[in-house]
């Protein structure tokens, strides 16, 4: 084990932790507006094709010179593409969930199967062609260090999700609007009778992970492996449903989470690559059906007390006329 | 499989009465024998899936009206490819091909259901009257990619990113492994698996690791072109599977191994259409024109492009076998005498690597 070796494996973890770190920031807001939206992985691939093709089509050579700028910026409207079309399918959630008061266990599910299908029917156009991937925009002398690559080698992304936790932690802790969100989170009823409007914080809040869960998209099929395939979040947005559930519904407990299900996920490939594995193989394989199990078992069980699950999470808000 | 999908999340949230899975039907003609092909990844995944797919596509267009052609997509490798098999054979599909390994037993249990379907199981090994298994002997161009990089690697560690241990998989590492070693006998063939089939993140990282863990070239087993492009990324060199990926990592990718499943689906089409469809083991490769690979790098030397060749050759004509004697496993245990070929059972269930394989 030397230093180089050890960065490497750092980079290596931060790759595989990010977009679950993006994603499940995300939730947690959703959540604590007492909003359980299952739908991320569905929000993740409607990000990642929308990311995917903005950046392919505004960095084609063919637009000509004149068209420059439009290439330089090209991964960043990616990103902000990825954005809207995360929030902008969760806005299919929020109709059916907020405004209709349907089931949101049922409505989650639905937003799963539908960002799949439209994904893969928007993606075929984009199949067997690969992008730039969106890496650090330091200089190479910072990026390409040896050392200082830990620091400066990252995308862009990587420091957004940071900055997107404690931004989040900061908001729903030490703002009026981020009490405002928990209360309507915590009791709607209370919250609808003096004033605020449920309904209206729970779409913002919905539209913001909607957001978080298509950036986290764009993070692989933009940064990972900048290349569109159906399909290709494989289930990472079921691992960050799980991680909001198992932090307790807090920040600072979510990114360490996060970044202990990449460290686990590397070291098991380096254990494997020298010859031993400390986990079976279909310990992964069922990882995302296990989360689901946990997760649903969790928010049953709430009711018993002693959980730190917003009190209204899952529940339908239909103000009294 | 990883990766919960639409079918077993719904079943796992006790609806499973949307699960129908979604067929996808061609035009009906007069009365064509109805084709059904049960698919394990996205038809865009381009590998694996899109191979079968390009092979159905061409069966239907060398037929002509002769035959039309089902799918199913994304079906998972569990009790849930049953009703899925089960419904193609209900809408009557006459010939019915399970394209993964992980559909055996469920394959094997709807045949018996419906004795008058003739089922082709890709990649396994158990028969019954009316169940065949098909492979193609992909490990014979895994071979030539084992020759590149015993003669090129200048750590001496090369790397296979793989699936599941399964005997395909088995098969593709030891060619790999026995084939750099007669370029370089003591290369060391690291090996990772990632425990399915396609997770580009996943195979992305694993491929890193491999780089990191001294490893110059890295051959894939897994469908996504993840792992090319962290070659690309790291200045290393790799190959593709399933179709030509050279547009995914023009420096780094030196040849694909190509899967041509037309051949044989245009046969077993045929011999359900004239009757003379027969249970067993076909197992087609580069003489049957199943196995090919796709045109090499230009940087690759002119010598190694030659020894690359002459194995492609030796293949067709039979004078070449990767599998010749003598064997050894890792742990250091004869398994196959000097100058035998290692063939049929012993070989289509091969579960042991041979020495020099770490992982």
């Amino acid at each position: 084990m030397n230093l180089d070796l050890v960065i490497a494996a750092i980079l290596t973890v931060v790759n595989i932790t990010t977009p679950i770190l993006l994603a499940a920031t995300g939730e947690l807001v959703v959540e604590k507006s007492g909003v359980l939206n299952l739908g991320i992985e569905g929000m993740m691939l409607c990000g990642a094709i929308a990311g995917f093709a903005i950046t392919f089509t505004c960095s084609d050579p063919e637009l000509g010179d004149s068209y420059a700028w439009l290439a330089t910026a090209a991964p960043w409207l990616g990103v902000a593409a990825a954005a809207a079309a995360g929030a902008l399918s969760s806005l299919l959630f929020g109709f059916m969930a907020l405004t209709l008061g349907a089931n949101q266990v049922a409505s989650g599910l639905a937003l799963v199967i539908f960002g799949t299908g439209i994904s893969s029917l928007v993606g075929t156009s984009f199949v067997g062609i690969a992008i730039q991937p969106f890496d650090s925009v330091f200089p190479d002398s910072l990026a390409g260090d040896p050392f200082w690559r830990l620091i400066f080698g990252h995308s862009p992304l990587v420091y957004f999700a940071f900055v997107m936790v404690g931004a989040v932690a900061w908001f729903l802790n030490r703002t009026r609007a981020g009490l405002v969100l928990r209360a309507v989170g915590e009791n709607d009823h209370s919250a609808h009778s003096i004033g605020y409007s449920v309904i209206g914080v729970r779409y913002l809040a919905v539209m913001f992970g909607g957001a978080m869960a298509g950036i986290a998209g764009a993070y692989f099929s933009m940064v990972i492996t900048p290349l569109w395939a159906e399909r290709m979040t494989a289930g990472r947005g079921w691992i960050a449903l799980a991680l909001v559930v198992f932090s307790g519904w807090r920040a600072g407990r979510l990114l360490g989470g996060a970044y202990f299900f990449g460290l686990f996920m590397t070291l098991e490939l380096y254990a494997k690559a020298s010859g031993f594995s400390f986990l079976p193989s279909q310990f992964w394989a069922s990882m995302p059906y296990l989360m689901a199990v946990i997760v649903l078992a969790v928010m049953s069980a709430r009711t018993r007390g002693g959980s730190e699950a917003p009190a209204c999470l899952g529940k339908p808000f239909i103000p009294d006329a | 499989m990883t990766g919960i999908n639409r079918r077993s999340l719904i079943k796992s949230a006790g609806a499973a009465a949307l699960a129908a899975p979604f067929i996808n039907r061609t035009a009906l003609g007069d009365t064509p024998t109805k084709v059904g092909y049960v698919y394990l990844g996205p038809i865009g995944d381009q590998g694996w899936t899109f191979a079968h797919e390009k092979g159905r596509k061409e069966m239907v267009a060398a037929l002509g009206g002769k035959v039309t052609a089902d799918y199913v997509e994304n079906v998972n490798e569990d009790q849930s490819a049953i009703p899925v098999i089960r419904d193609l054979a209900k809408s009557g599909h006459k010939l019915i091909f399970t394209t993964s390994f992980g559909y055996m037993d469920q394959t094997l249990a709807v045949a018996k259901e419906f004795p008058d379907v003739k089922f082709e199981h890709c990649t396994g090994f158990k028969h019954a009257d009316n169940v065949a298994t098909y492979n193609n002997r992909f490990h014979q161009a895994r071979a030539v990619m084992g020759k590149i990089s015993g003669m090129m690697s200048k750590t001496g560690t090369i790397g296979y990113l793989g699936s599941f241990k399964v005997p395909e998989v088995v098969m593709g590492v030891n060619s790999y492994a026995m084939a750099a070693q007669s370029a370089n006998p003591n290369i060391k063939v690291k090996l990772v698996m990632i425990d399915s089939w396609f997770d580009p993140a996943k195979e992305s990282a694993a491929a890193e690791t491999l780089a990191n863990l001294g490893c110059d070239f890295i051959t894939t087993h897994t469908d996504s072109p993840a792992a090319l492009q962290v070659c690309e990324k790291k200045k290393i060199f790799g190959f593709g599977q399933g179709a030509d990926m050279t547009r995914f990592a023009p420096h780094a990718c030196l040849t694909s191994i190509l899967d041509i499943w037309s051949p044989y689906y245009i046969a077993r089409a045929n011999a359900v259409i004239d009757g003379t469809w027969k249970s067993g083991d076909n197992w087609w490769g580069v003489k049957e024109g199943s196995v090919r690979i796709a045109p090499y790098n230009k940087s690759l030397p002119e010598n190694v492009k030659a020894a690359g060749d002459a194995i492609m050759k030796g293949w067709a004509d039979g004078s070449y076998d990767v599998f010749t004697g003598p064997m050894v496993d890792q742990s250091g245990k004869e398994r196959l005498a000097k100058g035998a070929r290692l063939e049929g059972k012993d070989l289509a269930t091969i579960d042991w690597y041979v020495k020099g394989v770490e992982g």
